[in-house]
């Protein structure tokens, strides 16, 4: 016989399980981050010592500074090549080509495939293209090419998305008082992208921080600070994997770990903040 | 009558849309150039179901390394998809707002956090954990799968949220209508709908935990063996690459440069197919 009290008893019962497991759920996730995040600053803020910051590194202060430079350094460079390319690339699809178009969709799919592609497999095309098929050598400038081809896809998705939900009235108002294509594009539709813009830059940012895989084959292990653009150089993430592949410098690994936490928290505090921005 | 400045600039523009396809040719073309004469010298199926990865021999099978990949990524998703899915959930439908402010820039924090960082916390706390709990050395399928677990989690947590956000108000409040409690509508009507935008976050986590590299290869042991059990060492097809290219010459370096066409072959269908899902969902 059908008892509709004991159903409901059995739903509350299922009810009540599925709450816990998603509250469970988040809580994993979130001490997941906590226990990483708070292990590595309580293993590693006693360590920071001024050593670390020391202008040369050698091997005894094994100072971080000059992959913090170097860092610099990849970011600036690797932006440089991949904004400008980016942007252009999202104004042609969103500003001149027509809907529907071949060259959209192709382009489409390859920005997917590029975004797809494991960083190691990024680093090894540099180091055969840029590193030896163009010759030049496993240095700054062959890192930050590689670099900019990965965070490409970034910046175009980003810009798309802010070019595109710009208000066509924008760009009819601009026609109407007789500005050419182009005018409309730099003086209209580029500024009121540019939140957008910013979003896909600190994203980049943010990749080219983290990144180690696609930067050990193309830039190099120096830990010097690059004098110029052919110099080989290594930026924090790298030098972070080789002190603690070396084995000898435990408590160091820790400090530039905490370091390298500190610049990825900031990255992403910038992007809440440009995404606060953006909704409002 | 049409300014020049205007034409050149639109020309300027369409060679900048058209980088990203020479990228991909440029890509494609110096992979295969570089592993297809290995292949040839190998063989197919003797690089691609030998078990033995011998350099100093010659001799160079990845069957190890491909049953490698999929081990520690099948790993990755017994551990992350359902604590990806239920956050998400969470998130979309159950999180107070003052949880929300502190959940959701939490989970973008941990999608910037480096791999090396959490390879390091894998190979400090883990890789201990599991040696003093199960034996062995530590470094082995199980902290690759755990690890890799909680990298692919901001990526399923994030897709998942915005396609369970997208399930109109509608369902839900039908289903409330009919007498279905809250878990009920959201579990059983609302998951449902945005099935496929949650499935398209998992293939994305898939496509990260097969590239996944510098982490792997801190805590994975990287021993070129299948693996007989999980507290075995493994070596995946990318930390094959990286460990050994540094020194790598001639044939050698040919094999690994395959090894990273049978990766890219692999993340290719993984990408083809989380398209496909996203076209069809359209």
């Amino acid at each position: 016989m059908y008892n509709p009290s004991h159903h409901l008893k059995q739903q509350n019962y299922i009810s009540g399980l599925l709450r816990m497991l998603v509250w469970v759920a988040a809580g994993l996730t979130l001490s997941a981050l906590a226990l990483l995040v708070g292990y590595i600053l309580f293993k590693g803020i006693p360590h920071l010592t001024p050593g670390l910051f020391a202008r040369k590194y050698t091997t005894e202060n094994v100072s971080l500074l000059p992959a913090l430079v170097n860092t610099v350094y990849m970011i600036a460079l690797s932006l440089l090549f991949a904004v400008p390319v980016g942007v252009g690339a999202a104004i042609y699809l969103t500003e001149y080509a027509r809907r529907g178009n071949k060259l959209t969709a192709v382009v489409g799919i390859t920005a997917e495939t590029l975004s797809g592609i494991p960083s190691i497999v990024y680093g090894l095309f540099g180091s055969i293209f840029f590193v030896k098929f163009l010759h030049l050598g496993l240095s700054l400038i062959s890192g930050a090419l590689t670099l900019s081809i990965m965070i490409l896809p970034v910046i175009m998705r980003t810009t798309q998305e802010a070019l595109s939900s710009v208000p066509d009235s924008y760009r009819e108002g601009s026609f109407g008082l007789g500005a050419g294509k182009l005018r409309t594009v730099f003086r209209v539709v580029l500024p009121s992208a540019v939140p957008g813009i910013l979003a896909g830059v600190i994203l980049s940012i943010g990749r080219v921080v983290g990144e180690s895989a696609a930067l050990i084959f193309t830039a190099g292990t120096v830990p010097e600070i690059a004098t110029g653009l052919s110099d080989s150089a290594r930026t924090l993430s790298v030098h972070m994997y080789n002190i603690s592949s070396n084995g000898l410098y435990l408590d160091q690994t820790y400090a530039t770990a905490v370091v390298l936490l500190l610049v990825v928290i900031v990255v992403s505090g910038l992007s809440e903040l440009v995404a606060k921005k953006l909704t409002r | 009558m049409k300014n020049p400045k205007e034409t050149i600039m639109r020309l300027l523009f369409l060679l900048t849309a058209c980088v990203s396809i020479i990228a991909v040719i440029l890509i494609c073309l110096f992979l295969f150039a570089g592993g297809l004469p290995a292949l040839g010298k190998i063989g197919v199926i003797n690089f691609l179901t030998g078990l033995q990865w011998r350099p100093g021999n010659d001799v160079y099978g990845i069957l190890p390394m491909i049953v490698g990949s999929l081990y520690v990524t099948a790993g990755a998703l017994v551990v992350g998809v359902p604590i990806g899915i239920f956050t998400a959930v969470f998130m979309a439908r159950f999180c107070p707002k003052w949880l929300y402010r502190l959940l959701r820039p939490a989970v973008n924090l941990m999608a910037g956090v480096p791999s090396v960082v959490f390879g390091f916390f894998g190979l400090v706390v883990l890789v201990p954990l599991i040696r003093n709990s199960f034996g062995g050395r530590g470094m082995s399928v199980l902290a690759a799968s755990i690890l890799l677990g909680l990298m692919i989690l901001p990526t399923i947590i994030s897709v998942s949220e915005t396609s369970l956000r997208a399930v109109p108000e509608s369902y839900y409040e039908g289903a409330l209508a009919l007498g279905a409690t809250h878990e009920r509508s959201v579990f059983r009507v609302i998951l449902p709908a945005a099935k496929r935008g949650v499935f398209s976050g998992v293939v994305l986590g898939v496509g990260r935990a097969v590239g996944e590299t510098m982490a792997v290869m801190m805590i994975a042991g990287n021993q070129p063996v299948i693996p007989g059990s999980l507290l075995d060492g493994v070596r995946t097809l990318t930390t094959n690459i990286v460990l050994e290219m540094g020194y790598a010459e001639g044939l050698h370096r040919q094999a690994l440069i395959a090894t990273a066409v049978v990766l890219f072959v692999f993340v290719l269908i993984i990408n083809l197919s989380f398209s496909l899902l996203k076209r069809r969902g359209q």
